[in-house]
């Protein structure tokens, strides 16, 4: 789960880390009066999950509450590599006198939270990694005793901060620290960290993405969701306890298991089709969940065709087959249905998909075709 | 021969009264695996699987009361981790965790405190293991298989199986086959699975599948160029996946230009293994590189 800007800086900020404050401006006029109350000159920052905000456009210095106001204006509603610009971050403009990258994420080679840190911030880390990965430091955190003094010495030193800024320094690495382990972050990033022309440390962009798995024991951070920034769809889906990821073919894909869903769309493709949908059902998905799924494909419009493809291990293939059979009969629009069921209970599902005369398919390549063919409007 | 598992392994299995734990046990009690004990605190003294395994309050009781040598773990998420450290501390040297949805950074300690103790875990968020005609744990439906040459290591779950179906349909029958786990920290990587089969003298051929996310493919494809003269296939899941967004697996994930199917495709194509654009095809790939 991705964090916006200002929902990143929210929670560094309970943990001390020192940031460049500033308001939400949802419309130009707010934009003007946060500047107003800020005085002097302001950054006027779009707020969207996805990167390069910058290149865009959606990254601005306003001189006075007019350009502000102008600023706004210009970048609200903006598209910004897919995503509308609803909300903006109104903050003091700082002058930099230099700026690091300091990041901590869930490292799974090493198993660990490793800290990432450049001395060269304010970049994206993928283009220093590229240009000099020489100027990155990697550094493995202990994996059960956390972040200890000489690891924040060891980063401090290789960034070279400089020593009167060293006790600030330490306090940004135990805030990102204690951030991301008391959150269950994926990824904590500040970038840039800068140093300020007055001397101060200050971070002027955070990002923080969270493990959709911990979310279960911090209920209160589950309101930090964009739901704006979501397919309306993918929202229902999760709340079904569905994974989904919406595309733009035609072939609507139910499938158990995240590999099989994949494969499942890979195969539409080698068909010669095009997935409408990553859609996982997940394991020991019942009638409900199967009703839900259909809807959730049914409301894309550009769906031709649906193919159904359960393996069954925990989940059972009759009980699949009950809830395609229920759901048909509810559903807004009839399309061709390819329904493919092996594993567990599949000589049970059999006759139910015979009675209810579904196209059914032995194989999954067989199955795919038939979808293809389907979408198409040949006879499958 | 096979790996990790087999008709000796003496199977204990932690949350055998839930409903998937229930379910599951039966099914592996069908196949022939040992169940020799479960456990679910508060219900020691019990009997679960109409009265056929006796269950106890903690995993070390059910070692002492029945020489358990394996766990199988259907602990919903939030307890799994605990479940996984008292398997070990017990002594239990072999760890399968079906669970999944484990917050990673739960896995990030469970992992280091298992390593030191020498535990070997499969999982977690994964499908189990079968060795064919012997003994199969966790969820893989037992007959989807026929024994023969061929091991298996999967990333996936279901699509394990469809794996399986066709080596089965194809006449291809397996020694071992293995479900590491999709999520982003699992106990087995690739390579330690494949060390196993490579080294075990009735694996003739080996089949892996892969998906999208992180490098453990490239990393295994290493292994493979240096280690394996054994015959390969493989699948990689993911080609069509959209970068930037998280493919149901917490581990199935495209960033930037890493994790991408072709990335893994050549780099196993570059250690000799013949990839598959279908489940379907791997058994022709694996006749024509003369396994029989």
């Amino acid at each position: 789960m991705k964090l916006q800007e200002y929902r990143s800086k929210e929670i560094l900020a309970r943990y001390g880390v020192p940031l460049q404050a500033g308001q939400i401006a949802l419309t130009p006029g707010q934009a003007r009066a946060a500047a107003r109350e800020m005085g002097g000159r302001v950054v006027v920052k779009a707020q969207v999950l996805a990167g390069g905000r910058g290149k865009a456009g959606g990254v601005r210095v306003a001189a006075d509450p007019d350009e502000a106001e102008k600023h706004a204006r210009q970048i609200l509603g903006m598209q910004i590599k897919g995503s509308t610009v609803r909300t903006l971050l109104v903050a003091p403009a700082v002058e930099i006198a230099h700026e690091y990258y300091l990041a901590m994420i869930l490292d799974r080679a090493a198993k660990a939270i490793t800290v990432i840190a450049s001395a060269e911030g304010g970049v994206e880390i993928e283009e220093t990694a590229k240009t000099g990965p020489e100027a990155i430091l990697r550094l493995p955190l202990h994996p059960l005793i956390g972040l200890q003094e000489h690891e924040v010495r060891r980063v401090g030193y290789f960034l070279g901060i400089p020593s009167e800024l060293r006790k600030e320094f330490a306090s940004v690495m135990r805030g990102l620290y204690r951030a991301f382990v008391e959150s269950d972050a994926d990824l904590a990033e500040i970038n840039p960290l800068a140093v300020t022309a007055g001397g101060a440390l200050l971070a002027l962009d955070a990002k923080i993405v969270l493990d959709e798995s911990g979310l279960y024991r911090h209920p209160e951070l589950e309101g930090l969701r964009d739901l704006a920034e979501e397919e309306p769809s993918e929202i229902a889906a999760r709340e079904a306890g569905i994974n989904f990821i919406k595309l733009d073919g035609t072939i609507g894909c139910m499938v158990n298991g995240a590999g099989l869903a994949m494969t499942t769309m890979d195969l539409v493709k080698l068909a010669g089709g095009e997935p409408a949908n990553f859609l996982d059902i997940g394991g020991g998905a019942k009638a409900e969940r199967v009703a839900a799924a259909f809807h959730i494909i049914l409301d894309d419009p550009n769906v031709k065709a649906i193919l159904v493809n359960i393996f069954g291990g925990i989940t059972r293939g009759d009980e699949v087959a009950h809830g395609i059979v229920e759901a048909r009969a509810s559903l807004s629009r009839q399309i061709p249905m390819v329904v493919r069921i092996v594993g567990t209970n599949a000589e049970a599902a059999q006759p139910i998909l015979a009675q209810a005369k579904l196209i059914t398919a032995d194989s999954l390549d067989d199955a795919a075709a038939r979808a293809v063919a389907a979408a198409a409007g040949s006879p499958a | 021969m096979s790996i990790l598992i087999t008709s000796a392994t003496r199977l204990l299995v932690q949350g055998i009264t839930g409903r998937e734990g229930e379910f599951h046990s039966r099914a592996m009690l069908a196949y022939g695996t040992d169940v020799v004990a479960g456990v679910t605190p508060g219900k020691g003294g019990q009997r679960a699987l109409d009265d056929r395994v006796p269950v106890f309050n903690t995993v070390a009781e059910a070692i002492a009361e029945t020489g358990a040598n394996a766990s199988c773990i259907f602990v919903p998420a939030p307890f799994a981790p605990d479940a996984m450290l008292e398997a070990a501390s017990a002594g239990i040297p072999l760890i399968f965790c079906i669970t999944e949805g484990i917050p990673a950074l739960d896995m990030v300690r469970v992992y280091h405190v298992l390593r030191e103790a020498g535990v070997r875990l499969i999982g977690p968020n994964c499908p189990g293991a079968t060795t064919v005609g012997e003994a199969k744990v966790g969820i893989i439906p037992g007959n989807i298989h026929r024994s023969g040459p061929v091991g298996l290591v999967s990333r996936s779950g279901t699509l394990t199986y469809e794996v399986v179906q066709a080596l089965t349909d194809a006449g291809l029958g397996q020694t071992t086959c293995v479900g590491i786990g999709g999520d982003p920290i699992v106990g087995s990587s690739f390579i330690e699975i494949l060390e196993l089969l490579n080294r075990d003298p009735a694996t003739e051929a080996i089949v892996m599948i892969g998906e999208i996310g992180g490098d453990e493919e490239e990393k295994a494809a290493a292994f493979i160029a240096r280690e394996v003269r054994k015959p390969m296939a493989a699948f990689i899941a993911g080609r069509t996946a959209p970068p930037g967004r998280r493919m149901g697996h917490a581990g199935a994930i495209i960033s930037g230009d890493a994790g991408t199917a072709e990335s893994k495709r050549s780099a196993l194509e570059a250690a000799g293994v013949h990839v598959a654009d279908s489940p379907s095809h791997i058994p022709r790939l694996l006749r024509e590189a003369g396994v029989r």
